[in-house]
């Protein structure tokens, strides 16, 4: 590992090295190398109980890891929490929440405005915006109680979208939203791909996993896999990840698992962008 | 004594404006323990001052208000510490964990109470006035202090708003963004803890758990929005406050606590009945208007198909037929319709009743309440009949 003057693997735009984590001392991240290059859609794809959110959690400081580091940018996260927005599940905040869609997004300005202002006209006018790009503008007003999942979800992102981030880290984007909100969600993770931004998605759906994204990170509590969802969604690590009985759909049988645990660094962005079919 | 008279009183003034302050500064707080789901730590903290109530007396040795305070806060403070404790450390969750905390702090409170009232002067010190609350008992030394310490918490709360709100609607979110959460979640818990403490000589420990939650509760029918919760809160716990100081001081010996806990719980019960969507009022009054439109959409539809029956939108449909469909008469439903412009009544052969067709407007609405089950009549046929 190389450290020049805080400068730490800057090609990558989230880099996690020897990460592990645990719950009353029983691991739930053990040892996790994770390199995710500038300007992919990657998901990090799991079993149930495999830290997918635990990992979420630990890269942006909810959780305190046991031992390991974050860089973004090749820089340490909190020195660059600025360009990072997070979009934490749906379920885990109380929807009956006195208060309305566009505050809930101004709150994604609030790192920006700094201790004690307040946010203003502008601020507002910014939020505003976040929510047209998500198709929501006209329930602005609205109390969040009263919107669906599907519109409670678009509203989270809203907030991620106001924070103007290089790198997006969302859990679970598309839990419980139906079919048309899931195409506008995905649309709009091409639109945040095609601006040059990041996303890392804890995603759950195998099937739509390769269609959706182009790189990928299979966890079980340590990596199996990850890189270019082309060369890591195999049958070989899907087993690996989640035992020997799960249904696989298009995966590539009998496939060399080249990119399973692969060593830090990760190939450059040209690769990521590997059209996907 | 009249409420003219008795405001005349500078004592029952001062008292009174003291109460509104701790109402006020209870309702802005508590309404950030409720939605924090916070509500009975605020109960363990006003149970667990006791203990520091009698310690800050035998230790300073007087009535004076400040190290009684102080000790309230302390010991208020060491029990959350505890419920933390237990709650991280154990297996015990946190109900089991608050009630723990609660009578043990309450009973070493109970113990050191009768035994500084066994001390010289602890019987003018009215210390029992802490228990039940005693809006006499209060000095006008005593109003500074508490004025002063509630307003300090009220402008801190100002302060933070922001990331008091970021945090309690989304820790994680607000962790991501940078804020401390850990430390503003213990500065929100030592505010309610503060709210508390200036209101437990009028309140007293026992019931002063009231004026942090019944405020909050009754405001949060009223509003969407925080900032109009956290107001309304502020409005209705001063309200509660004067009420109970005035009443407690026109009728002799009687103590404010339970007063004012009186007056916050009808404030509740007034909001949960009639407050707009959330109330039970609004709510009766909304399905028992649903319950009377289910006649009239029953009317409609079945016009509708009378008309698809006889392949005729136009269709008139004699009265006594819908009355005999449904079992009862049918003529109120049809005025209502009628006077809603979406049927009218025609007269077809002289020697019959009255008979009814849909208007355009009706037909419509028809169609629309036919649609969710599919809408087309040859399919309601087998469906249905």
């Amino acid at each position: 590992m190389t450290v020049v003057a805080g400068v730490h693997e800057p090609a990558l735009a989230l880099h996690v090295e020897d990460l592990t984590a645990s719950y009353a001392h029983q691991a739930v991240l053990w040892d996790v190398d994770l390199n995710v290059p500038p300007g992919v859609l990657a998901a990090i794809v799991g079993p149930n109980g495999a830290g997918k959110s635990t990992l979420l959690r630990c890269i942006i400081g909810a959780l305190r890891p046991n031992a390991g580091h974050v860089y973004v940018h090749g820089r340490p996260y909190r020195e660059q929490r600025r360009r990072v927005a997070y979009v934490p599940q749906r379920t885990s905040v109380d929807w009956d929440f006195p208060t309305t869609a566009l505050d809930v997004v101004t709150m994604g300005l609030y790192g920006r405005l700094g201790w004690f202002r307040r946010p203003r006209r502008t601020e507002a006018d910014e939020a505003l915006e976040a929510l047209a790009m998500v198709g929501m503008d006209a329930f602005a007003d609205r109390q969040i109680a009263q919107l669906s999942g599907g519109q409670q979800q678009r509203v989270f992102l809203a907030r991620a979208l106001v924070q103007d981030a290089d790198l997006y880290l969302m859990d679970e984007p598309f839990a419980g939203v139906d079919a048309t909100t899931e195409r506008a969600i995905v649309d709009l993770l091409k639109d945040l791909r095609a601006r040059g931004k990041t996303v890392v998605a804890v995603h759950h759906d195998l099937q739509t996993v390769a269609t959706y994204f182009d790189w990928l990170a299979l966890l079980n509590v340590r990596v199996i896999a990850q890189g270019p969802v082309t060369e890591v969604y195999t049958a070989e690590n899907l087993r690996a990840a989640y035992g020997p009985r799960v249904v696989l759909l298009g995966a590539t049988e009998g496939a060399p698992a080249a990119a399973a645990a692969s060593p830090a660094g990760g190939p450059p962005a040209e690769e990521a962008r590997t059209p996907v079919a | 004594m009249d409420i003219i008279a008795l405001l005349g009183d500078f004592t029952v003034r001062s008292v009174a404006l003291g109460a509104a302050l701790v109402g006020l500064v209870a309702g802005a707080l508590g309404s950030f323990a409720l939605l924090r789901r916070q509500s009975l730590l605020g109960d363990t903290l006003s149970h667990a001052a006791l203990p520091g109530i009698a310690l800050g007396f035998l230790v300073s040795g007087s009535r004076s208000l400040t190290p009684i305070l102080a000790g309230a806060l302390i010991s208020g403070a060491l029990a959350a510490l505890l419920v933390l404790l237990l709650t991280r450390t154990t297996r015990i969750k946190d109900d089991a964990a608050l009630g723990v905390s609660l009578s043990l702090f309450f009973a070493v409170g109970t113990v050191l109470l009768t035994y500084a009232q066994r001390q010289v002067g602890a019987a003018q010190a009215g210390l029992d006035a802490f228990l039940f609350g005693q809006a006499a008992a209060v000095l006008p030394a005593d109003l500074t202090l508490i004025g002063g310490v509630g307003v300090a918490a009220l402008l801190a709360l100002a302060l933070l708003w922001k990331e008091f709100k970021a945090v309690t609607f989304d820790a994680d979110f607000a962790r991501s963004l940078g804020l401390p959460v850990l430390a503003l979640e213990a500065l929100l818990t030592l505010l309610i803890a503060v709210a508390v403490v200036i209101g437990l000589q009028l309140v007293g420990v026992i019931l002063m758990v009231a004026l942090i939650v019944a405020p909050a509760a009754a405001a949060r029918q009223w509003t969407r929005r925080l900032e109009g919760m956290v107001a309304l809160a502020a409005a209705f716990g001063a309200l509660a406050g004067v009420a109970g100081a005035l009443v407690s001081a026109s009728a002799r010996g009687l103590a404010t606590g339970p007063v004012i806990v009186l007056a916050a719980s009808a404030l509740v019960l007034a909001s949960l009945i009639a407050a707009p969507e959330r109330g039970l009022a609004w709510q009766a009054a909304r399905s028992w208007a649903r319950r009377r439109a289910l006649g009239s959409h029953r009317v409609l539809v079945d016009l509708l198909r009378l008309g698809q029956d006889h392949r005729d939108p136009a269709y008139a449909s004699e009265q006594g037929m819908l009355d005999t469909y449904f079992g009862g008469p049918t003529g109120h439903v049809l005025r209502r319709l009628r006077r809603r412009g979406l049927v009218e009544r025609v007269e077809h052969m002289p020697e019959e009743g009255a008979h009814w067709v849909l208007t355009p407007a009706g037909r419509s609405q028809a169609r629309e309440l036919q649609a969710p089950f599919g809408g087309r009549p040859e399919r309601d046929e087998g469906a249905t009949r």
